[in-house]
């Protein structure tokens, strides 16, 4: 697992049924390239995330390749229907393997 | 040096290679295109992609795309070794067909959209970018 790795995901607490709402994510991440070299001249090794999935309630809102040209540090910004009160699950994929996730609660007003 | 037929065809050749270096990154965006729509015929209209004209940094630009109509909508950096650069897919909860995030980029060069539309047919934009300090630490 890459080490320090966080993410930090922006969601409202509440919403009306039926709204449209911005999620804003974010994620400390080094991803590496591939393309850089070390100062000896050796290539550093691709490491980076792949994929990045948000479900609410279980129904799929985005699903995102990444790939090495994406900066350090993914951000991504989308918008969603939030039906009614639930979860929004985040989970990011790794090159190495680990998943990272979080989840929010969003409540009906 | 004296300029016989011998080393005129091998100015020649050298021309020829010289030229041909930048069409290997085209030909794998061509490549990323290719298995992205099947082979089919892209048009342009319903899609927008925001991108800043002249980007300080390349490593962190940041990109905007959005297309009414889309399923799925693939980013391409033409002019960075590996073009590829995202591809976002809508599920049924996605309010909007748009999304942003922040991209590197090697050099200046085109940023091209393609959406996949509801109807199975495709469009694209292109943007172009300038870029100071290139993102791939070369």
């Amino acid at each position: 697992m890459a080490k320090g790795v966080k993410p930090r995901v922006k969601v409202p607490k509440t919403a009306a049924a039926g709204d449209t709402i911005t999620i804003k994510t974010l994620i400390s991440h080094k991803m590496e390239s591939g393309q850089r070299k070390d100062d000896d001249g050796n290539l550093i090794p691709r490491s980076i995330i792949n994929r990045f999935t948000c479900d609410f309630n279980g129904e799929n809102v985005i699903d995102v390749t990444l790939e090495p040209a994406i900066s350090t540090n993914p951000y991504l910004e989308f918008e969603a229907l939030v039906p009614e009160a639930g979860d929004f699950k985040f989970t990011w994929y790794d090159d190495d393997g680990s998943v990272y996730d979080t989840t929010k609660t969003i409540a009906i007003e | 040096m004296e300029l016989t037929r011998r080393n005129a065809l091998l100015m020649g050749a050298g021309a020829f290679l010289a030229a041909g270096l930048p069409f290997r990154a085209s030909a794998a965006a061509e490549d990323a295109i290719a298995a992205f729509t099947g082979g089919a015929e892209v048009g342009t209209g319903d899609i927008t992609l925001t991108a800043p004209e002249i980007a300080e940094n390349g490593n962190t630009v940041p990109i905007e795309v959005s297309s009414e109509a889309a399923v799925e909508i693939m980013v391409l950096a033409m002019g960075n070794p590996t073009p590829s650069v995202a591809t976002f897919k809508f599920g049924k909860l996605a309010a909007s067909r748009a999304a942003s995030t922040r991209i590197r980029l090697a050099g200046t060069q085109d940023v091209v959209a393609i959406a996949k539309l509801e109807d199975g047919s495709f469009v694209q934009a292109s943007s172009t970018v300038k870029v100071t300090i290139g993102g791939c630490g070369g």
